[in-house]
């Protein structure tokens, strides 16, 4: 192998393939371990392959071996086929929000090739370069970015290899859709293909880290990207609507079992024993696997395990300390517990100019507090994952949207090289932040190790909705001053976390079978949160989260891992619903409000967040057809109430304004969202249709979040445990319509440079303010604890008199 | 174990399999679809869907003694080699977020229009509502449906 020092194997292999230097019967003679999937690889494009690619390894020798494919190499992530077509190898994952489509656009367009001359691989720890997977939103804004650059030194470097062919100078050639002809005689031209079809490029680029890697071409001005700006149609969807493309879910291995768990029936309970003679007549029963308290049947046949899982007999015995409070005591508990101690992470607590002084000497002070529950991720399908232990080396295939740290993790538990330990991503149940998923790879690789074959694990909906991570609950305290012109001069918010040994990614210490089998992280994760983000001007504010501690800290159900948009719409709950209470003691239009605390400054940073917050609020009002007054209107003596509220929010440099307009059935308690609007700012949008799905997604988890969901626990076990016990949004409780405007706030939208910034979650966390807002315009009772199901809104209205 | 006789996207097949499994792990393990995908195993949401003799059923807890009828999953969905019109109105509507839902919203609104060949916004709201999405992609869902019945109207009055 010339050039660098690891290109994947599987490029290399690639390469040879599309080369016609290894037929594919060869191929498959080669591979050995694998023998399926070659077939459902083809379902999203054609060249992309599927999951047979061999290990480095042969067959009679060593182990086989998954090196790190070097990032600093233009071959790990591009290749150019005979035919002239490209594959792109990108370490990230999509979860259904387009970013694998994206990425090709931005890539294709960098290397003037049409869309779909180019397909994408993501997320094979052995083929595609160590980008993270997912996570924060960061696909399309760094590390598409990444790729932008790597295609535009892959073209840079086919024009000089056509200039050489030509003897003429680069600029008397022009590209389009991969050929490459001279200026002055377009008859002479030569394809990608012709100049490096089926060979490496051999490139070195250069880069401190995997996001600064460069080649020396620069990328394209804003205003030459012809697919950048295109709504293409994402090209997971046929495959997903005819049921051809393989999932995570869907793959079958020769000699494969079937496990299924059996999870303490309380928080923090010991194993005592297993009868197994209770499931050694379960046909195909093969064994009972346990370590610590956790406990695993490996079956032959998926039913089989399901029903030995059922009837397994395991004495556990309780802890002697109440796990958690009862979530009817949660708030009561956090707001009386201790705040640990340097908990909160960085921004944890902030002060500007003196909050108390300006309290005291305000005209009018307003004081609130606000509840949001734990929130689960509940996946629609459980997490799962297959493991394949053959031939010293291991396999995990899975939808985890982190399959880099997966595979480091999973080879720290099992005392493995990482070398050893590839994870193969595939499409599964949405990967909104820290799943199960982690846990059950985790499961899969262990078991497998265990059983010497390939073992199956999913989890079943009572395990999902019970074990999976949680986003954490808050208890948030807001104090605020105006003085006699009803402007704001004094903001404090105290917040308080139910995050403590936040479980983070991956982590071989953290996961939950590691947790039951008795590991402990040296240090507990203290987890934390900064407050709201915003870019009001308020004189004198502070914003302090520290986390709060319940008695069990490890083995939990409860234990806390990233979900959508961590704290975003729990601390924006807080905050824009207090900013409307403000609003409303200072008797001003909410909107009008928002925009003299944006325009109280006028100083900005360098993503202009502060007039691109002022253009998303203006857009949002415009767009909904805001008529200006003040909250409440007058509230009707019908039995159905109208309202509509705004919320407005930044996350990280995307702005967004939300409005919601509800109808609240004073009888029944309902609140129905009819109708939304999402005025959204992230500079540059790639693809317009696939973002606007991604905003509507974001939009209704949030109502669902808002609404109804909520996880129950009583003093020793959650008790939300399928859909009837963890409600969440359905079809009936969809808006009629739901309008998205996509802003461009940046004062000089057609500079070159302008980027694209993170869409993924941000337009998530206005939404529950939205709400709470326009249920108070709709009927003057102000919501400070979710979920808003009907008879919590029914008591709140009753309180109040209505 | 015994002998079980399906009927499954025009195809016979007859298995040695337990009476009492459910329907859905006879499809995906020994059939080999990818169609009907595991959920909750309680009939809550909808992941599971297939056709039986033209109704949406759920197959996590049907045993496959109980499935006699003639059975549709998604694979079978099309026709001649041309996708169900629902499943090309998902595909312009561009629909699916990760997908795993869509198997069961497919179905139901197939069986739905099959029906209700015009439903109405409520009619379609009341009609998908037992099928769960957690991307919410609801509001796109119910625009297809939209667009699928449309299409077939206008298909039958060619």
């Amino acid at each position: 192998m010339s050039g660098g020092r690891s290109v994947p194997k599987a490029v290399n292999d690639a390469l040879a393939r599309w080369g016609g230097t290894t037929s594919r019967r060869d191929f498959l003679k080669t591979s050995g371990l694998f023998v399926f999937g070659l077939s459902g690889a083809g379902a999203v494009g054609a060249g992309r392959w599927g999951y047979g690619t061999e290990p480095s390894g042969d067959e009679s020798s060593e182990p086989a071996s998954y090196p790190d494919p070097d990032f600093l190499q233009l071959d790990s992530w591009l290749v150019v086929h005979e035919d002239g077509s490209a594959t792109f190898y990108v370490g990230k994952t999509d979860g259904g929000q387009g970013t694998g489509t994206a990425t090709q656009q931005m890539m294709c367009d960098e290397l003037d090739l049409a869309f779909d001359q180019a397909t994408v691989v993501m997320g094979r720890t052995d083929m595609t370069v160590d980008q993270g997977g997912s996570g924060g939103s960061d696909a399309i804004e760094r590390d598409a970015m990444v790729g932008r650059r790597i295609a535009a030194e892959a073209r840079r470097v086919l024009l000089e290899m056509a200039s050489e062919r030509f003897g003429v100078p680069v600029e008397g050639l022009s590209v389009s859709e991969g050929v490459i002809s001279l200026r002055d005689d377009p008859g002479r031209t030569v394809t990608y293909g012709e100049l490096i079809g089926g060979r490496r490029f051999d490139v070195a680029l250069t880069g401190g880290n995997i996001n600064a890697t460069t080649g020396v071409a620069s990328i394209k001005p804003v205003q030459d990207l012809k697919l950048v700006g295109q709504s293409i149609p994402r090209y997971d969807i046929p495959g997903k609507v005819d049921a051809s493309l393989e999932w995570a879910v869907d793959v079958r291995l020769p000699g494969m079992v079937h496990a299924r768990h059996v999870r303490p029936p309380f928080a923090g309970a010991t194993l005592v024993g297993i009868d197994e003679s209770s499931v050694r007549d379960v046909p195909g029963f093969i064994r009972v696997v346990s370590e610590g308290n956790y406990v695993a049947v490996v079956c032959e046949r998926e039913e089989q395990a399901i029903e030995a899982a059922e009837r397994l007999v395991v004495e556990w015995e309780k802890p002697a300390t109440a796990p958690f409070p009862a979530s009817d005591h949660l708030f009561d508990y956090m707001r009386g517990a201790e705040r640990v101690p340097g908990s909160g992470g960085r921004g944890a607590a902030q002060t500007q100019g003196d909050p108390d002084g300006a309290l005291a000497s305000a005209a009018t002070v307003v004081e609130a507090a606000y509840d949001i529950p734990f929130h689960g991720h509940t996946a629609i399908g459980p997490a799962h994952a297959l493991a394949d232990p053959s031939d010293g080396q291991m396999t995990i295939y899975t939808n985890d949207m982190k399959p880099y740290s997966h595979r480091t993790g999973i080879a720290e538990f099992l005392g493995m090289d990482p070398e050893q330990v590839r994870v193969i991503w595939m499409e599964g149940p949405q990967l909104y932040g820290r799943t199960a998923a982690d846990d059950a790879g985790f499961e899969a690789a262990y078991l497998a190790r265990e059983l010497g074959r390939p073992v199956r694990v999913q989890w079943m909906r009572h395990e999902e909705t019970a074990w999976d991570t949680k986003g954490p609950a808050f208890a948030i305290d807001l104090r605020g001053g105006l003085d006699a012109d009803g402007n704001v001069v004094a903001l404090d918010y105290q917040g308080r976390i139910a995050n403590y040994a936040h479980v983070g990614y991956n982590q071989a210490r953290t996961v939950l079978i590691a947790q039951l089998m008795g590991f402990r992280p040296e240090r507990p994760s203290p987890g934390g949160a900064r407050g709201p983000d915003e870019m009001y001007y308020i004189p004198n504010r502070r914003q302090e989260t520290r986390a709060v501690r319940f008695p069990l800290a490890f083995e939990t159900p409860l234990r806390t891992g990233n979900l959508r948009d961590p704290n975003g719409p729990q601390t924006t709950f807080a905050g824009e619903s207090f900013i409307d209470e403000l609003a409303a003691a200072a008797g001003a239009d909410p909107v009008e409000f928002r925009l003299r605390l944006l325009r109280g400054a006028t100083d900005d940073d360098e993503a202009f967040r502060r007039a691109r917050s002022i253009a998303v609020v203006e857009a949002a009002a415009e767009a909904y057809g805001w008529d200006a007054r003040p909250s409440p209107g007058t509230v009707g003596s019908g039995r159905v109430l109208t309202g509509r509220g705004i919320a407005y929010a930044y996350r990280a440099r995307t702005t967004i304004a939300v409005i919601a307009e509800v109808e609240v059935d004073r009888e029944t308690g309902r609140v129905w969202v009819r109708r939304m609007v999402c005025a959204h700012d992230c500079g540059l949008v790639i693809n317009p249709d696939s973002l606007e799905s991604t905003i509507q997604g974001n939009l209704l988890h949030g109502i669902s979040r808002t609404l109804y969901e909520e996880v129950r626990f009583d003093g020793e076990k959650v008790t939300s445990v399928d859909w009837r016990t963890h409600p969440t949004l359905t079809h009936m409780d969809t808006p009629e319509r739901i309008d998205v405007v996509m802003v461009n706030g940046d004062p000089n939208p057609d500079r070159p440079d302008l980027r694209p910034y993170g869409a993924g979650e941000p337009s998530h966390r206005p939404v529950p303010a939205a709400v709470a807002n326009a249920i108070y315009d709709a009927t003057g009772v102000r919501m400070r604890r979710l979920p808003l199901r009907p008879e919590r809104v029914l008591e709140e209205l009753g309180a109040a008199g209505l | 174990m015994s002998e079980i006789t399906l009927r499954v996207n025009g195809e016979t097949h007859t298995l040695d399999v337990d009476p009492s499994t459910p329907l859905l792990y006879v499809l995906r393990n020994d059939l080999g679809l990818r169609g009907p995908r595991f959920g909750c195993g309680l009939a809550q949401c909808g992941t599971c869907t297939v056709l039986m003799d033209g109704r949406a059923i759920r197959s996590c807890n049907r045993p496959v003694s109980r499935s006699t009828g003639e059975i549709t999953t998604l694979e079978g969905l099309p026709e001649d080699g041309e996708l169900h019109p629902v499943q090309q109105a998902w595909i312009d509507e561009q629909v699916p977020q990760c997908g795993y839902c869509q198997n069961g919203q497919i179905l139901t609104a197939a069986a739905l229009l099959s029906y209700s060949p015009s439903p109405s916004d409520d009619e379609i709201r009341e009609g998908m509502n037992r099928v769960l999405c957690r991307c919410m992609t609801y509001y796109r869902i119910q625009s297809a449906v939209k667009r699928a019945a449309e299409a077939m109207a206008e298909g039958e009055d060619r």
